[in-house]
């Protein structure tokens, strides 16, 4: 067994790439951050609104900075031994292969079907080898044994329910987002505990 | 032809189908997914001129939208 110094020595020799800072993004890089995983680049192009904090891991005077910069400054609040890279950009297929090379892992923690797509295509296409955990359905309330890990192979994991999606007037609800947020990271733990 | 789809046998009325059709046939109610066919990931802009055939293992992430 390993005692917490030399887990913590071991996780931050590494770097998790976190694709997105909302719900999912927010609240796994601060578990990533309090497990002391070395190194997080995190992307995301918007700012914290009002109607975020209902389950994004931002503050009523954080609203209008960019999330990537109120992470930040929220991270350093738990350790001053985590290193944030980030990137307040729009993602694409030409801009993700050189904003994620050299992670040990990528999380998946966009909003869009088609952005979740998109990521996971130019990832597994034009950086083979890196690790993609994938959140999928987290939206409504109750249904905990619903929301499950699932490992498709060495590459992609998938957290979530995978069936529940946002209602039209509705968006997902903090305790089933930190759900999937903990279990995205607890993954991510778990990939970069198993390297040598 | 009998395939595998996330572990579990599935058998369709073809020799052969492109991805496309396969996912036609399955009728399945949400937009998005991943898919991997014998380990190689089938890019959305190719479900129609990628083809499934006898005995292979296809996987598939569901994708639903809210982060």
């Amino acid at each position: 067994m390993m005692n917490d110094t030399a887990i913590r020595e071991h996780l931050a020799r590494y770097r998790a790439g976190i694709a997105g800072a909302g719900g999912l993004g927010s609240n796994c890089a601060m578990a990533l951050a309090r497990s002391g995983v070395g190194t997080l680049l995190i992307s995301d192009f918007d700012l914290v609104e009002l109607s975020n904090l209902n389950r994004q891991y931002y503050f009523m005077n954080q609203v209008g900075m960019l999330k990537v910069s109120a992470l930040k400054e929220n991270i350093a609040l738990v350790s001053d031994k985590i290193k944030v890279i980030a990137h307040p950009i729009r993602l694409d297929r030409n801009n993700i292969p050189e904003i994620f090379a050299g992670c040990d892992v990528i999380v998946e923690a966009l909003d869009s079907d088609e952005m979740k797509q998109m990521l996971i295509e130019t990832v597994q296409t034009c950086l083979p080898g890196i690790p993609v955990v994938v959140g999928s359905g987290l939206s409504g309330w109750g249904k905990s044994n619903e929301i499950r890990y699932r490992k498709v192979d060495d590459t992609l994991y998938v957290c979530g329910d995978e069936y529940s999606t946002p209602g039209e007037d509705m968006s997902p609800m903090a305790p089933r987002v930190l759900m999937v947020a903990g279990m995205q990271a607890n993954t991510v733990i778990d990939i970069l505990m198993n390297k040598p | 032809m009998k395939i595998m789809l996330n572990n579990r046998e599935e058998e369709f009325d073809a020799d052969t189908l492109s991805v496309r059709e396969m996912l036609n046939l399955k009728k399945y109610s949400f937009r998005l997914r991943v898919i991997k066919i014998n380990g190689e990931l089938i890019p959305s802009g190719q479900y129609d001129t990628t083809f499934i055939n006898d005995g292979d293992e296809v996987l598939m992430i569901y994708l639903m939208s809210g982060g």
